[in-house]
């Protein structure tokens, strides 16, 4: 149980995707000018990874190991990915229309974020257990939404900021991730 | 000849795939702690993508435009899989260094980005070439990305001591702040060299002025990130997703179709079907 909330809060504070992993610099840099659309994205996220973990641990564990096929992974997973995020999607639009309005715009732009492809990798880096990879994927998803929805406030006040020519546009973003970045190393060594 | 070598050198400087094109920002800030992680990784994805745009620009004619993204993927990733074994085997200690981002070249954008931009589009030698230079390009920032934060970090230049007894280093360098810092000196730098020349600074990163977006979002492909935020918006007014949404996202697609090039155009209709 303890090790459950550890991986929890390591993937929310310590180890967060974006900010120490650079995991989804993609839509963190890109999605984050609304607040909104910065939440919705992140729930999106959350929502992949999770099925992205429930399918392709057990796919990697029971059937490409014992059978040595470990080196498929990369390929493997890619394609679970892509073929799961396509899946929910139709499933969505058919069976859970209002879901699909908040999340379903979203999904088609995950599937080459490295954040989903990385997390379901680094569950066998780290060699987790099932329910152990499941709370990691929830912990980085979650880690993911507070950086994306911080970021988004941030960037909501820089944008009446005045800035040198310069690092106008993306120089200042990155410069204020970093700040963002530098902040979160605050939280190092609250979780063993 | 002129334009062969034209093909290649835009990779390097004009058309840099991180510093002008914005793709690949994830390896570029993850893996720079140290120069030598940084050629490491620009070099794997060199050959991932020369081999990746020799394969596909082989296969141009072959494979169906509405299966192409999920084609390329599958190729990537097979070229992919063999740079992570042959790293894995013949250089254990960049393997380690890198971790999971060699595996994660395959949803490197610039990868994805070059086949759907280039590579689908013409000859094996241009694509070769323009594999090789954008590869180069990559390899060139991250080299340079990797050196300051070492140098500034770490007091050394590919393991040697070189500001040891007169500055002492800047932890924070190497630290994930520091990789969001000197990207952040670069890209400015990069805009000023730019904006003397007159050409155009580039901005934020957004989906709509993404090079690579066509790919991202064709992989389950449906419409424009913009399109979509406002299709959101009018959405969530009316409950029922299925006949009128399928209409809305026509109009507002076709306003933007001259931002995108005509492979998305197409693949967006077949996939509404």
């Amino acid at each position: 149980m303890t090790k459950l909330v550890t991986i929890l809060l390591a993937g929310i504070l310590t180890n967060n995707m974006v900010l120490s992993k650079f995991l989804g610099i993609c839509p963190f840099l890109g999605v984050s000018k609304k607040l909104n659309t910065a939440l919705s994205m992140s729930l999106a996220v959350i929502f992949v990874m999770l099925i992205a973990t429930a399918v392709t641990w057990p796919v990697y564990a029971l059937l490409l190991e014992p059978n040595g096929l470990g080196y498929l992974q990369t390929i493997v997973f890619i394609l679970i990915i892509a073929a799961l995020v396509q899946l929910v999607e139709i499933v969505l639009k058919r069976f859970l229309p209002p879901i699909y309005q908040a999340l379903g715009i979203y999904l088609p732009l995950i599937t080459t974020n490295c954040a989903v492809l990385g997390i379901t990798l680094l569950n066998f880096t780290d060699s987790l257990s099932y329910v152990e990879s499941l709370f990691n994927a929830l912990g980085a998803g979650i880690g993911f939404l507070v950086a994306m929805v911080l970021f988004a406030g941030v960037r909501m006040r820089l944008e009446t900021a005045d800035i040198p020519e310069s690092l106008q546009g993306l120089p200042i973003t990155l410069i204020s991730a970093s700040i963002v970045s530098l902040s979160f190393l605050g939280f190092a060594g609250i979780v063993g | 000849m002129k334009e062969a070598w034209n093909t290649f050198s835009k990779g390097i400087l004009k058309e840099n795939p991180v510093l002008r094109l914005v793709l690949g920002t994830c390896p570029t800030l993850a893996v720079t702690t140290a120069a030598i992680n940084g050629i490491g990784m620009g070099l794997a994805a060199t050959v991932v993508l020369v081999g990746s745009n020799l394969a596909i620009s082989l296969l141009r004619n072959i494979i169906p435009d509405r299966v192409r993204i999920p084609a390329f993927i599958t190729i990537i990733a097979g070229f992919v899989t063999i740079v992570q074994m042959l790293v894995k085997a013949f250089l254990p200690a960049i393997d380690s260094a890198l971790g999971i981002y060699l595996p994660l070249i395959v949803v490197n954008c610039i990868i994805l980005a070059r086949a759907e931009m280039f590579a689908c589009k013409n000859p094996v030698l241009p694509s070769i070439l323009d594999g090789l230079g954008m590869g180069i390009g990559f390899t060139a920032t991250l080299l340079a990305m990797g050196s300051i934060r070492e140098l500034l970090g770490n007091g050394t230049l590919f393991g040697m001591s070189v500001t040891e007894g007169f500055i002492s280093p800047m932890l924070v360098m190497i630290l994930p702040p520091g990789g969001f810092f000197v990207f952040g000196i670069l890209v400015a730098l990069s805009n000023r060299l730019a904006r003397r020349q007159g050409k155009k600074p580039v901005g934020n990163i957004s989906c709509e002025t993404c090079p690579g977006r066509a790919a991202c979002e064709q992989t389950v492909c449906e419409e424009g990130f913009t399109v979509n935020v406002e299709l959101n918006e009018a959405q969530s007014e009316e409950a029922e997703p299925s006949v009128e949404s399928l209409a809305d996202r026509e109009r507002p697609s076709g306003e933007n179709a001259g931002n995108e090039d005509t492979g998305a155009v197409n693949g967006e209709e077949g996939s509404n079907d």
